[in-house]
């Protein structure tokens, strides 16, 4: 297969992308390269084994219904179950004792979602964890840790607005013995966040959030030359927390964000 | 009653789409249990960010979802799998196949076979189009791809995929002659 048509062009007349004045081109091109003709016949017959082969897979009926009934609890707010007009038929006693019941289910699956993250522990998507080391990394060079350094989170918050397309959350847990020292914008995987800054008693904490996006979840923690990282989301934002204290001061802090 | 609406119009725009998100699923990963259990994540997932949908063409939307959390299970489950597409492809393993059967699932499982020896990049991209019959556009919007990648890349993989299939049958006929 010389012609150098044959590579994209064909392709694209095969599966109907060319307009009709590339379709005509193409055609006239098509009576006088042998190539191209027996390449096109070759596609053809593949697209037409693809036809006939019945390789589609339809989703099995069960897996229907088990997305039907787990759909209110990926909703994690109560409101959300009264939509399951199954489940709350009857009096009102029985109602509630249904929601009830639901909540129970879901705080069991909640805990053993917990294990289950714990479980995939080293489970994590390397991409990220080696963008936010990078980027921890990058911020303890002198000068680059924050553009705006406070530690009132009334500064801090205000700064951001106009520099990125969300509101991020920036509490300070002085208290808690997490103090905001500022913040700043980042970079990470191509996508700007807004990277909070948090001191750990002589240690310096990177707290990264971005926007949630349903085709990118953070999740998972583990460890990079030395640094570990703990990912999570919240519904509106993803969270990713760096640093070179304990794991368990990283998932300290994690409660903190989560807390109401 | 909001969150009533709300699922209304989930299940109305994109559980539609269910046999798509687990076909591409059972294909991506190979398995038709991780298909199950990925698929059903994803349209948690899904659901859990419908507020961020606001309409267009949900079928690309969920099934980008899908792709993502598929890719995201082989990472996590430590397949290292073919993640790069420029993989060479290996010689079909040669597996016995009875002769009484019919003719048409004989090719329906050569065929089968060949796809699955496929680097994940050209298996996803042969099943959105031949499968799914998605377009150039939709294609580069699930995959997140520019639509000239598209291009070469499913040019790849049907030559690829002719390659395994013309492989297998050049052994058949070799055996033949014997």
């Amino acid at each position: 297969m010389s012609c150098e048509l044959s590579d994209t062009r064909l392709h694209a007349y095969l599966d109907g992308e060319l307009d009709a004045a590339g379709a005509a081109e193409f055609e006239r091109h098509l009576e006088t390269c042998a190539d191209c003709q027996a390449h096109l016949a070759a596609e053809e017959k593949l697209r037409e084994a693809f036809a006939n082969s019945q390789l589609y897979e339809r989703a099995p009926q069960r897996l229907r219904g088990k997305i039907r009934a787990a759909l209110p609890q990926a909703d994690s707010s109560p409101a959300s179950f009264e939509a399951d007009s199954t489940s709350t038929a009857g009096a009102g006693y029985w109602r509630w004792l249904a929601v009830a019941a639901i909540l129970l289910l879901a705080l069991a699956v909640g805990i053993g979602w917990r294990q289950l993250d714990r479980a995939n522990r080293n489970a994590y998507e390397p991409t990220l964890a080696a963008a936010v080391v990078d980027a921890h990394l990058r911020s303890m060079q002198p000068g680059h840790l924050a553009d705006v350094v406070s530690t009132d989170q009334h500064t801090v918050k205000p700064w951001f607005v106009g520099k990125l397309n969300f509101a991020p959350p920036v509490p300070d847990f002085a208290n808690d013995g997490f103090p905001l020292i500022g913040g700043r914008l980042d970079v990470l995987d191509g996508r700007t966040v807004a990277a909070l800054v948090y001191g750990r008693r002589k240690h310096i904490m990177n707290v990264f959030v971005a926007k949630a996006q349903p085709q990118e979840s953070w999740s998972g923690s583990g460890e990079v030359q030395g640094y570990h990282w703990l990912a999570w989301e919240n519904g509106a934002f993803s969270f990713c927390a760096v640093s070179d204290v304990s794991p368990a001061d990283l998932n300290q802090l994690k409660q903190l964000f989560l807390a109401p | 009653m909001l969150q009533q609406d709300e699922r209304a119009r989930f299940e109305a725009t994109v559980l539609p789409h269910l046999d798509a998100a687990y076909n591409l699923a059972r294909w991506i990963l190979r398995g038709r249990a991780d298909a199950e259990d990925v698929t059903q994540e994803a349209l948690l997932r899904a659901y859990r960010f419908f507020g961020t949908f606001r309409s267009g063409d949900a079928r690309a939307w969920l099934l980008q979802i899908v792709r993502n959390c598929c890719y995201t299970w082989l990472q996590k489950n430590h397949v290292a799998e073919e993640m790069s597409e420029f993989s060479e492809v290996s010689m079909p393993q040669e597996k016995e196949t009875p002769e009484s059967l019919a003719i048409v699932n004989h090719d329906r499982d050569r065929l089968r076979r060949a796809l699955e020896e496929l680097p994940a990049q050209f298996r996803e991209i042969l099943v959105l189009r031949e499968l799914e019959g998605c377009s150039y556009k939709e294609i580069a919007t699930i995959t997140a791809r520019p639509i000239g990648t598209v291009m070469s890349t499913l040019a790849r993989a049907r030559q690829q995929l002719r390659v395994i299939l013309g492989g297998a049958s050049a052994q058949k006929e070799a055996r033949h002659e014997l």
